[in-house]
């Protein structure tokens, strides 16, 4: 591998060119999959479900559009476009329909849609009212659940709107025996099924479906066989003609067959990953361990001399491109919580194999380098670190670090392996985990995961012990009692634990609710052909078809919470410098800086109840009267004053990410109130709940529905990401904060936990710098952290860029697990990343 | 044990510093200092006494009193970095060597819990204070700004016989690793010249194979204003990258020495 890390492999014209490409234009909504899947429901009303999705899927790829752009050589796209995408209403429409007008000038993810595609759109959603999942969804979710999503308590918007995605297939198994394999094997199954199995009209009907798709999918690369033979025929260019026969040659075994070179597992693994895009809308569909799948093939060649490293190189930067080259379009909403038209396709390499032994290989080091050499946001590009890690691979890997792209992610084989365990993996196969979007570890082929399947925002259950359940005027949630009441610490700790522990168990009711809608509406057979044990089971993995079943919602806003929490025990509790009653009036009025709507629903009711007393009537307008006075009534000066000194006081106390022992375990604790109560709770796959604690970018847009908080953070401003300090508030440097956060249990934390830092470029520089920033991350792994990200760009470049952002538009920057171009992303999310501590000098 | 409750005046405690000294680093500043230099980034070190610096507005007190065992509680934290980089406790200033009893019971106090040590000094000051703690230290970063005794006096208030003098002996010791480091300050010491004569001056000390050469910088600047003082450098232009490798180039070529830009 050493000469890997000292070759040099320069980027070839052919990928400067298809990266260029990608940014010709807005990228567009396309119409074709949304027409096509209607056509085919309209034809297959009243058969099974399972039918009926495979029917679609075959109708798609029969039918939709294919290009091949110039100069390709691995080939499939899913929109005409690039960057294009397709709509999926079986899941939802609503929102697109409303905001079809707005997307092109909307502030995160901008999407262009032709004037045509509108129309067609508008006539295809007619048909979808009542019939998908998000509606099946709604029916299924109790009525205290929807208040608490109403209310922000938490989000589940991603699954509700959208497929799963979230998965890693099992690549390894299309490499190697094609989809002719799959179908062979599916065949035989259905030969074994009994017409008087208990089972037979679920088991069979799903193995035709599963063999429909996998046809489908073979003739949809006969598709491209034929284009690419129609094209070479109509080329001048002699060089490319001979390309474009190779292309045609390489579709004629692939995926149909088994790879025999490593260019056709290259343009095998394509189709596989662009196809799982096109069946179903989910994101965070991840290659996973690619460099040990493909290995293989690599060795094959490299040792025939059929392949040489440079061209393996640019196959590689190949697929780079086309990873990029895939989008999505979300809500506007959602768009904030998953910025920079992110898909979190997470590829790890490096890391031990299911016997504990290190097994990075020459195509880990590539794999680093074709992130070099397109420095674009996809694939999410993580490694793995053990002990028995090579240091060179991590210098490799600290190169790419010190580019400023924020990949690759680090993660932490001793702590993720026994996490898994706890979870119930053997141990094989928790040695084999990979990625999945943003920091999901599990078991790539045998999991179905929903890894992200909600948002719980761990600041607002504060504010519901402040106002005893109520929010915008309605109980929403339960009784702790009156928080002035509340004598000791430990009693205020415990109302925020009742608070969490219900709306836990409210966002699990959500999610078993949508998850049965997905089982129900939208199995997908060809994404479960490629997950383990489903053809045996006879069962899709949204019907709990995998191995290993789980859900996994994120919680965050833990360093907001510390610090919240460990400011009242101080100066509340202990050092009785603040009342319950003064910090409760600061808050609602958002320390001086004006009155929110619960506190003058509050006074609007004691007035009321003044009135009443002497005997006066209010009737409903004059209510409405009041509290619209009092909205904008302003805070005298005085008090102003006088708020801004206890917001003072509370910022000066001790902060989560100082290395200070106290606050830490505090937080150790608050973590524990989210990810303990997550572990008793099961889902309708027959698996149980585990939390992550991270945010994905939803910090930033749940923060603006949040109130003011005891940390001193202003109401409607960002909370803290994962489980990173809040920003600005590490001010003792990296190795204090990666202290603080590796005192969190990010064992029980299994479904990942997100650690970010940035860094001034200085503090990289030259190979003492590289090294230095090893032995960083070394060390917050020998202290048990789980994951830790970067990045390194210099603040002056980004207040640059968002000045200039033309200047700017390939600028990558690390947003949350994943990395997205800075100039798409909102302002607010901007002046977030901005905003981050910076460690350097 | 007794050493543990030595107490010492710093002003600052740096953790993950990068540019002094091997690995990772905790940096203890000590406050006081018997040199003027002009160019001197932390002004706020140079008097014994605690003052008050103004910082973005707000009146900053400079200095606290703190034991041995309390700093090294704090140095102790980050431990599993020094492990992994090499790092460990550095001692810098003003002149950590001004207070002897404290410096040595913190080096001491670290190399018997097995952190490495080293300090940043100038090196002036009666040769028995520095034969004290040699036992306890594995780098010695010494300064060494000018060899001309009248220059140096001109530019930092003191001339440099005892310093130059106690580097001989530092490196006749043979008990720590000795680095000279150079501060490149124009009009003062950035000639090619000075800067060849003060690496041929290291070259000759026994087993010093290193020196830094470490360009002036603005960056103290406003602490100047903060303390009320006059910075009389504000016309002086930091080295250009190009200048710095030219003076490297030239000190390697006329030493043999390992010479590096920068900590």
């Amino acid at each position: 591998m050493k000469h890997l890390y000292n070759m040099d492999l320069p980027k070839t014209d052919r990928i400067v060119k298809l990266i260029d490409h990608l940014f010709i234009k807005m990228p567009e909504v396309e119409s074709a999959r949304a027409i096509l899947i209607t056509e085919s429901y309209k034809e297959t009303e009243g058969e099974p479900i399972i039918t009926r999705r495979a029917k679609a899927f075959e109708h798609i790829l029969n039918h939709i559009p294919i290009t091949i752009r110039e100069g390709e050589l691995i080939v499939g796209s899913s929109t005409l476009a690039p960057r294009g995408c397709q709509t999926y209403p079986e899941f939802s429409y609503e929102w697109l329909e409303a905001e079809l007008d707005t997307l092109a000038s909307r502030g995160a993810d901008p999407f262009s849609v032709s004037e045509k595609a509108r129309e067609e759109l508008r006539e295809v959603h007619k048909y979808w009212k009542g019939k998908t999942t998000s509606d099946l969804a709604t029916a299924y979710m109790a009525e205290e659940a929807k208040r608490a999503i109403e209310h922000n308590i938490f989000t589940p918007g991603n699954y509700f709107y959208n497929g799963v995605g979230h998965v890693t297939v099992q690549y390894e198994k299309v490499l190697s025996i094609g989809y002719d394999g799959i179908i062979k094997e599916a065949e035989d199954l259905l030969s074994q099924c009994k017409a008087s199995d208990a089972d037979y009209a679920k088991r069979s009907s799903f193995l035709q479906a599963v063999i429909r798709s996998c046809r489908a999918v073979i003739n949809y690369a006969e598709r491209y066989r034929i284009l690419a033979n129609q094209m070479a025929d109509a080329c001048a260019d002699p060089v490319r003609k001979a390309e474009l026969l190779q292309i045609a040659r390489n579709c004629a075994v692939v995926p149909a067959k088994g790879a025999t070179t490593f260019y056709e597992a290259c343009q095998s693994f394509w189709f596989v990953q662009q196809l799982l895009q096109l069946e179903s809308s989910g994101h965070s569909i991840s290659p996973g361990r690619f460099d040990q799948y493909m290995d293989p093939y690599y060795q094959r060649d490299i040792r025939n001399n059929t392949l040489t490293v440079e061209f393996a190189q640019e196959l590689l930067d190949s697929i780079w491109v086309k990873l990029n080259d895939l989008n999505k379009c979300r809500d506007a909403d959602s768009a904030e919580g998953f910025a920079g038209y992110s898909l979190f396709q997470n590829l790890i390499v490096g890391g031990q194999n299911t016997e504990g032994q290190d097994v990075t290989n020459e195509l880990s080091f590539l794999c680093i380098q074709a992130s070099m050499h397109v420095m674009l946001p996809q694939p999410s590009l993580s490694v793995r670190v053990w002990n028995g890690s090579p240091h060179i691979f991590l210098l490799k890997a600290a190169e790419l670090t010190r580019l400023g792209i924020g990949l690759p992610a680090y993660y932490n084989d001793e702590v993720i392996i026994p996490a898994l365990i706890n979870r119930g993996l053997t141990l094989a196969d928790a040695r084999d985990y990979s990625i999945i979007g943003c920091v999901e570890p599990q078991k790539a082929g045998k999991t179905e995961g929903w890894h992200d399947a909600a948002f719980f925002n761990m600041c607002r259950p504060l504010e519901l012990v402040f106002s005893n359940g109520v929010d915008g005027g309605e109980q929403i949630s339960i009784q702790t009692g009156k928080v002035e009441d509340m004598t000791t610490f430990k009693e205020f700790f415990k109302a925020y634990q009742e608070q969490m522990e219900y709306n836990i168990s409210l966002l699990v009711n959500a999610d078993n609710a949508i998850d049965l809608a997905h089982a129900e509406r939208c199995p997908l057979p060809f994404l479960s052909c490629m997950v383990e044990d489903c053809l045996k089971r006879g069962k899709t993995v949204q019907e709990g078809g995998a191995v290993y079943n789980f859900t996994g919602p994120q919680g965050f806003g833990i360093a907001n919470m510390a610090d919240s929490l460990y400011a009242i025990q101080k100066l509340v509790y202990e050092e009785r410098k603040i009342s319950m009653n003064e910090l409760k009036n600061a808050l609602a009025a958002n320390f001086g800086k004006g009155i929110n709507k619960e506190l003058a629903y509050h006074i609007t009711e004691e007035i009321v109840r003044e009135f009443v007393h002497s005997g006066k009537n209010v009737d409903k307008d004059q209510v409405t009267e009041i509290i619209k006075a009092i909205l904008k009534e302003s805070v005298p000066e005085e008090e102003k004053k006088k708020q801004d000194e206890l917001r003072q006081l509370l910022l000066s106390v001790p902060k989560f990410g100082n290395d200070i022992t106290e606050v830490d375990e505090l937080a150790r604790d608050v973590a524990y109130a989210y990810t303990k109560p997550m572990e008793k709770y099961k889902n309708p796959r027959g698996g149980s709940f585990q939390a992550g604690l991270y945010p994905v970018s939803a910090n930033v847009p749940l923060g603006a529905q949040t109130g003011a908080t005891p940390d001193g953070r202003y109401a409607y401003t960002p909370v803290a990401d994962g489980v990173s300090p809040s920003a600005g508030r590490d001010v003792n440097g990296p190795t204090a904060a990666a202290n603080s956060v590796a005192k969190l249990d990010h064992f029980i934390a299994s479904n990942g936990t997100l650690f970010n830092q940035k860094f001034h470029p200085s503090a990289l520089s030259g190979r003492e710098g590289l090294e230095k920033f090893i032995a960083l991350v070394r060390s917050f792994f020998d202290q048990k952290g789980s994951h830790m990200q970067f990045n390194v760009v210099s603040r002056e470049t980004l207040l640059d860029a968002q000045k200039n952002p033309d200047l700017y538009k390939h600028l990558v920057v690390r947003v949350a697990g994943y990395s997205a171009l800075f100039t798409t992303l909102s302002r607010a999310l901007q002046d977030d990343i901005i905003n981050r501590t910076e460690q350097g000098l | 044990m007794e050493y543990e409750n030595t107490l010492g005046r710093i002003f600052d405690i740096q953790r993950f510093s990068i540019h002094d000294g091997p690995g990772i680093r905790t940096i203890v500043f000590l406050k006081g200092c018997i040199l003027r230099c002009r160019w001197c980034c932390n002004p706020e070190s140079q008097e014994l006494g605690i003052q008050t610096m103004r910082v973005q507005g707000i009146n900053k007190v400079i200095g606290r009193d703190i034991t041995v065992k309390d700093t090294l509680e704090i140095v102790e934290k980050d431990r599993p970095y020094y492990r992994r980089s090499g790092g460990g406790l550095t001692l810098s200033g003003g002149e950590c060597l001004l207070q002897p009893e404290f410096a040595l019971a913190l080096l001491s106090g670290a190399k018997q819990v097995g952190i490495n040590t080293a300090i940043e000094s100038m090196g002036g000051i009666q040769y028995e204070v520095i034969e004290s703690i040699l036992p306890h230290l594995d780098y010695f970063l010494m300064d060494i700004k000018h060899t001309n005794a009248e220059k140096h006096r001109e530019f930092t208030g003191k001339t440099n016989e005892l310093m130059l003098e106690n580097a001989k002996k530092i490196a006749a010791s043979g008990q720590t690793n000795l680095i000279i480091r150079v501060p490149v300050i124009p009009t003062f010491n950035n000639s090619r010249d000075e800067i060849c004569t003060i690496a041929e001056f290291a070259a000759a000390l026994p087993g010093v194979k290193r020196m830094h050469l470490l360009p002036y910088h603005r960056l103290g600047q406003d602490k100047y204003e903060g303390l009320g003082r006059e910075y009389t450098m504000d016309h002086i232009i930091p080295p250009t990258n190009e200048e710095m490798v030219l003076l490297k180039e030239a000190a390697q070529k006329a030493s043999g020495l390992d010479c590096q830009i920068g900590g």
